[in-house]
């Protein structure tokens, strides 16, 4: 032990945001501090509206460097693009935060959107960096409601890195854009150096066309009595991409989920016209859609754990690791706000597709209490399920 | 899912429920301790409240291994990795702790080499990889995770290597217990035992609980049935007015524990005078260091460790939450200043601290959650 022997402690110096985040607090509660103390269920009430207003306030980036937590897809991604991108670049278009940008060009109208690729293994048991650079750019342009046509495709390549690994990759992507009936009109290559890169990054942005002349989509518009639906298992992308690191020697029979979704959402936007919003379960995973429907449209997401479909493989993995299968990102994997009364429909919709056999109604939209995502456990409790915090963190006993 | 559901029936937790209701005393209040943070995880985690009468407070303890390591061990371990040629290596569960200066994930983002793993004997891989770098891993946890620990110095040891250490934070649980108990500001019915930890040190450490203190101790898994199921052992055990130590958790629970993991805790460490716990402040004959035979595996003789005792911020109060006196919204920053991502308090940083399971799982009115739940 050295010096480590005086039990009464100086005030050390700290990082900046604490006492910042102090004072702000003080701000906020020192009304609430001066009135009359009450019993404790108002009290804890108290407390949580407390809380919802913290949370409802302006988001603000507090760290002094980007963490690996800005890029996991949760709320510190949410507080980045907020705080700093969309507050430089602020405009009607890219304030909906959607999946993709919709333009109006000369009496058309057109779905814009964009998306890099940095995955880690670049080859893992169902795909690559590949298809999976041209799917997840189809299915943001598929989730509202656009016809995909074009892709640009920019990619970032390591000195060394072997050309054989190129060829396979652009040949999955050239498979996946047939499959999704796309081309690939324009692109770009760097190459740097050995060691500023991974081997090899690709970013594609994705054009389409708006056919679609229903109701209008987005997670704004769920409102109380609506079902949720998943189209098939969650969470087999992330798992997949965990045990392909082989970090945790552990092996499982399970594949990446990931798929080109616009078929499947053509066939459920042509069966029913009660689709609400579509989105394409990511970064994050089921759980932050649901909470982006819930505080988007400010209304309860109420969630049966039994009903949500998840792959024997991917729990078994997920209890091991002490992770939520609900956060566990998905390729391929549709979630789905619909008008109660067509559910049934839109659910046969799904399930008439080689994609959606497995879809599911999860839950359901009611009023109270508003902005939360309420999860019925298996076991017959009930739970919120936030937004994710950092990289999903294992437990250690 | 085998081995899993069959913890998880709800037909069972109902069963367990009225029974639990039964054994109520109309007007008497219980409040159990659940020590174990994994304990804490899963009744949020399950929603397990919901079945518990309104008489029934699960008030939750200390053993959160993350929760009560003091901001300022984070700073020594923070100047230790930023030292020249250091590899630090730490569980994920502590990536995120606040020192004074920030945490590991600032520090790593500002440059300092500290990677995550899954065990410590990982940590060894990375060592024999670079064999011109020095790794130290920064071991923290109860009597759960010390043999591994342990095993590792031996390990480290048989194999020669000398480019790997231990920044060394391993705590025990009894006195932390004991220390509960002696404080004045909380009154306890029972406890809800730790199981992981009992399967090392067995159930007879816990016995002066119902002797000397006439509490009731079951030692419980982490599964909700098992929880559901000792509360009920210790509902039954105070209504029929005794106090012992009972083991719900038999299928991996041994009542004497693991001898051999004893042994090898015991041969490569030894207890520290007294070792600061966040919150609890310092409790004699709490925590483990190396032993002088190991010395060439202990960073804390390798490096300059500062030592520098940092106070909590004010408004924090991580202490009264770890010692069960406040429920984690009773904090005054709970959920304002102090949330998972920006943390102030440890409490808040673990899945398995009280603050961030009560966050992230049972943030809502009960009441009005009923509600919701029936309909």
């Amino acid at each position: 032990m050295t010096g480590r022997t005086a039990p009464d402690a100086a005030p050390g110096p700290r990082a900046g945001w604490v006492d910042e985040a102090l004072r702000e607090h003080e701000e906020h509660t020192r009304a609430a501090m001066s009135r009359p103390k009450t019993a404790a269920p108002e009290r804890e009430q108290q407390v949580l509206d407390r809380i919802d207003r913290a949370r409802r306030r302006r988001p603000k980036v507090r760290e002094e460097r980007i963490t690996m937590s800005h890029g996991a897809g949760g709320k510190a991604t949410r507080t980045l693009v907020e705080a700093i991108f969309l507050d430089a670049f602020r405009n009607p278009l890219l304030e909906p935060l959607e999946d993709s940008a919709q333009l109006h060009l000369n009496g058309s109208r057109v779905a814009l959107t964009t998306d890099s690729y940095v995955v880690s293994p670049l080859f893992f048991p169902g795909g690559n960096i590949g298809d999976l650079a041209v799917n997840g750019t189809v299915n943001d342009l598929a989730v509202s409601g656009a016809t995909p046509l074009y892709l640009s495709a920019g990619f970032i390549l390591e000195e060394g890195f072997p050309v054989a690994d190129l060829n396979r990759i652009v040949a999955s992507m050239k498979d996946a854009a047939a499959v999704a009936g796309v081309q690939v009109v324009t692109g770009d290559t760097k190459v740097v150096q050995k060691g500023k890169a991974d081997g090899c990054y690709i970013n594609t942005a994705g054009l389409g066309v708006m056919e679609y002349d229903g109701p209008s989509l987005g997670v704004a518009t769920a409102r109380p009595g609506d079902a949720v639906i998943v189209s098939g298992t969650i969470g087999d992308h992330g798992v997949t991409i965990m045990l392909a690191r082989g970090e945790l020697d552990i092996e499982a029979d399970v594949v990446s989920d990931t798929a080109a979704m616009n078929g499947m959402i053509a066939d459920l936007l042509a069966a029913t016209t009660g689709v609400r919003a579509l989105r394409d379960a990511t970064r994050g995973g089921v759980a932050t859609i649901l909470n982006e429907v819930a505080t988007a449209a400010d209304v309860s997401v109420v969630v049966d754990e039994d009903k949500i479909p998840v792959r024997m493989e991917v729990r078994g993995a997920s209890e091991l690791l002490g992770i939520d299968p609900m956060y566990v990102a998905c390729e391929g994997r549709l979630v789905a706000v619909v008008d109660g009364a067509e559910a049934d429909k839109a659910l046969a919709a799904l399930r008439a597709h080689p994609l959606g056999e497995q879809a599911a109604i999860i839950g359901h939209v009611t009023a109270e209490p508003p902005g939360i995502v309420l999860l019925k456990t298996a076991f017959g409790g009930t739970r919120i399920v936030d937004l994710l915090v950092g990289d999903p963190l294992p437990r250690i006993c | 899912m085998r081995f899993v559901d069959e913890f998880r029936d709800a037909d069972k937790a109902h069963a367990l429920a009225a029974k639990i209701a039964a054994l109520c005393e109309p007007g008497r209040q219980y409040k159990l301790m659940e020590v174990c943070g994994g304990h804490t995880h899963t009744i949020y985690k399950h929603g397990l409240e919901d079945y518990l009468p309104e008489s029934v407070t699960l008030v939750h303890g200390p053993g959160c291994p993350v929760c009560v390591i003091p901001m300022g061990r984070v700073d020594d371990a923070i100047h230790l990795a930023s030292e020249p040629d250091v590899i630090m290596t730490s569980f994920g569960d502590m990536m995120r702790v606040p020192g004074s200066q920030g945490s590991f994930f600032d520090a790593k983002a500002a440059g300092t080499d500290i990677r995550m793993v899954y065990s410590p004997l990982d940590s060894l891989k990375i060592a024999r990889q670079n064999p011109d770098k020095r790794v130290v891993f920064m071991a923290i946890g109860f009597e759960t995770t010390t043999p591994s620990t342990a095993m590792t110095v031996l390990r480290a040891a048989a194999e020669g290597l000398e480019n790997f250490s231990i920044f060394c934070n391993h705590v025990t649980i009894i006195p932390a217990i004991k220390a509960i108990l002696d404080s004045p500001d909380l009154r306890l019915d029972g406890f809800i035992g730790p199981g992981h930890v009992s399967t090392v040190i067995g159930c007879r450490p816990y016995e002066f609980i119902a002797s000397q203190y006439g509490k009731p101790v079951v030692v419980a898994g982490f599964e909700p049935l098992d929880i559901l199921q000792s509360i009920y052992m210790l509902m039954l055990q105070l209504s029929e007015g005794r106090s012992i130590v009972e083991n719900q958790y038999t299928r991996v629970v041994p009542w004497d524990g693991n001898l051999a993991a004893l042994k090898a805790i015991n041969e490569v460490m030894e207890l520290r005078p007294y070792f600061e716990w966040r919150g609890l402040g310092f409790i004699s004959h709490s925590a483990m260091r190396m032993r002088p035979e190991y010395a060439a595996f202990d960073a804390e003789l390798l490096f300059q460790v500062p030592g520098v005792r940092v106070a909590d911020p004010k408004a924090c109060q991580c202490g009264e939450v770890l010692k069960g006196v406040l429920k984690p919204w009773e904090c005054k920053v709970f959920g304002t200043a102090c949330t998972p991502e920006t943390p102030i308090g440890t409490c808040m940083v673990s899945p398995e601290g009280a603050c961030a399971a009560y966050y992230n799982y049972g943030r809502m009115n009960r009441h009005r959650v009923v509600e919701v739940s029936i309909s």
